[in-house]
């Protein structure tokens, strides 16, 4: 096992950035600048998709429901190949296998975190909403200052497990060629032929660094959430309430 | 494209018959892997709950292992690597066989035991240990107890997520095409090179993986449903 320190030793740099100065971007870079972005860009496309589920609105509300069980339903593999047939079609030129990627996970991911946010929202006690409405809020008011800060503060863990997700789906890049972390270990893996367990070990363990720390940090974040909610509903708190209600009362 | 649109030469003669070869491996696959990752997940969730500090550190780990890898690196670590660990002698051996249906079975079942032995473990935790010792005070002994009482509630409590585990396990065989599996996704890659008709092979799989996975999701929520009227009665 002495071997994997070497192969680590002599090509760090490609499993690292890729031939990034002399090349393109790769490597784990690549990979977290990946799901990062793919992250971001699909956070508040799934926030509208959630809001589309939960609306009133038929028109609006089984378009998504039809986009969010497509996409659960079918393996990425085909949603790749589906964007890297169709968004060339569409915008009339070739797009890298980066822009591809990118494009597949905002829109799987889309789907998955907008049943999370959805979760979130209906957790939420509905006298949250009426409440708002009541002070005289519009819905997006009410969205936007009472619900969704709520509803995201109690998905964040379930937000941080799906960031993982994205890491491992990631991998599936290597299947277009895109320079990512896993695409690198094969290119390390074509140079030495004879020791592949070594090479696809190392693989496995950087992911598994990477992704069980953020698990890690999923399940404190979520230990913390439910600490602070008992903590509202313990006694003190009840106790304090009826004071400060009749305090801000007294000030109007 | 649209105008085009012609279903007829990928629903007949040899590229359907190589897309149900395809659908039809992916089944296998399926069928075998979900065998094996629901036996295992048996035997670690009883492993774990026998107290020992030990096993129990060791089926943790297993479970974060399985669920912090890509399943993919699962796929090539195992393809790929784990037969250079092997002798010579079997190592040559199975260079005769294809091996990759074998491996793609091994790695998907033991990542999604992963998953299935976590399901399980919640569901038994949030049966009250007043029903273990109401069983055991009415005299039913370990087996007895857990046969009767216990898992039967667990399995209840674990379905909603072992059902969506399932899909997942479902959705997770197309990856055995990166091994080269001749599965569903890989023999619509085929048709598709075959015969350009991208858009049309693309469809066909696409609503072939849908109506599977909406079917298990269904069935899913059935079962979920019958044990609700069960419960409530």
């Amino acid at each position: 096992m002495l071997d994997v320190f070497s192969i680590l030793h002599s090509n760090w740099e490609l499993l690292l950035i890729g031939q990034y100065p002399n090349g393109p971007m790769g490597g784990l870079v690549n990979t977290l600048i990946l799901s990062a972005l793919a992250l971001v860009i699909a956070f508040p496309l799934s926030i509208l998709l959630a809001m589309a589920r939960i609306s009133p609105f038929r028109a609006l509300r089984y378009p998504a429901f039809v986009w969010v069980y497509v996409l659960r339903g079918i393996p990425l593999l085909l949603v790749i190949f589906w964007t890297y047939f169709l968004v060339p079609v569409l915008i009339g030129h070739n797009i890298s296998a980066f822009a591809t990627m990118l494009c597949t996970l905002v829109i799987y991911q889309s789907a998955y975190l907008s049943e999370i946010v959805r979760g979130g929202i209906q957790a939420l006690p509905h006298g949250q909403y009426e409440a708002a409405r009541a002070l005289g809020m519009g819905y997006w008011r009410a969205m936007g200052w009472v619900i969704l800060p709520q509803a995201l503060y109690n998905a964040l863990p379930s937000m941080i497990s799906q960031f993982v997700s994205i890491i491992k789906e990631t991998t599936l890049g290597y299947i277009i060629n895109m320079q990512e972390l896993t695409f690198s270990a094969n290119q390390v893996n074509n140079q030495l032929l004879t020791k592949p367990f070594q090479v696809y070990f190392i693989l496995a363990v950087t992911y598994f660094c990477i992704c069980y720390s953020l698990t890690r940090l999923a399940g404190a974040v979520e230990k913390r959430i439910e600490r602070k909610r008992k903590g509202e509903h313990g006694g003190s708190a009840v106790a304090k309430a009826p004071v400060e209600l009749a305090s801000t009362d007294l000030s109007r | 494209m649209i105008k085009d649109f012609d279903l007829g030469p990928i629903l007949t003669g040899e590229y359907a018959t190589l897309m149900l070869q395809g659908a039809e491996l992916t089944l296998k696959l399926m069928l075998f892997a979900w065998l094996l990752a629901m036996s295992l997940a048996f035997l670690l969730v009883v492993v774990r709950l026998t107290g020992n500090k030990f096993a129990e550190r060791l089926v943790a780990g297993y479970v974060a292992y399985h669920r912090n890898v890509p399943t993919l690196v699962q796929l090539m670590l195992w393809y790929f690597g784990v037969p250079t660990l092997l002798p010579e002698s079997v190592q040559l051996w199975l260079a005769n066989y294809s091996t990759e249906f074998i491996f793609a079975v091994i790695a998907l079942g033991l990542c999604q035991a992963a998953y299935f032995c976590e399901d399980l473990r919640a569901g038994l935790r949030a049966i009250p240990d007043g029903q273990t010792e109401a069983a055991r005070a009415l005299g039913l002994g370990y087996v007895r107890s857990m046969r009767y009482v216990i898992l039967p509630q667990g399995i209840r409590n674990s379905l909603p997520s072992l059902i969506n585990h399932t899909v997942l396990l479902f959705k997770n065989t197309s990856l055995a095409m990166a091994i080269g599996v001749v599965e569903l996704t890989y023999a619509t890659r085929e048709v598709e090179n075959y015969t350009f008709r991208t858009f049309e092979s693309y469809s066909v799989a696409t609503v072939g993986y849908l109506v599977f996975s909406l079917l298990l999701m269904g069935i899913g929520a059935l079962i979920a449903r019958r044990f609700e009227l069960a419960r409530a009665r």
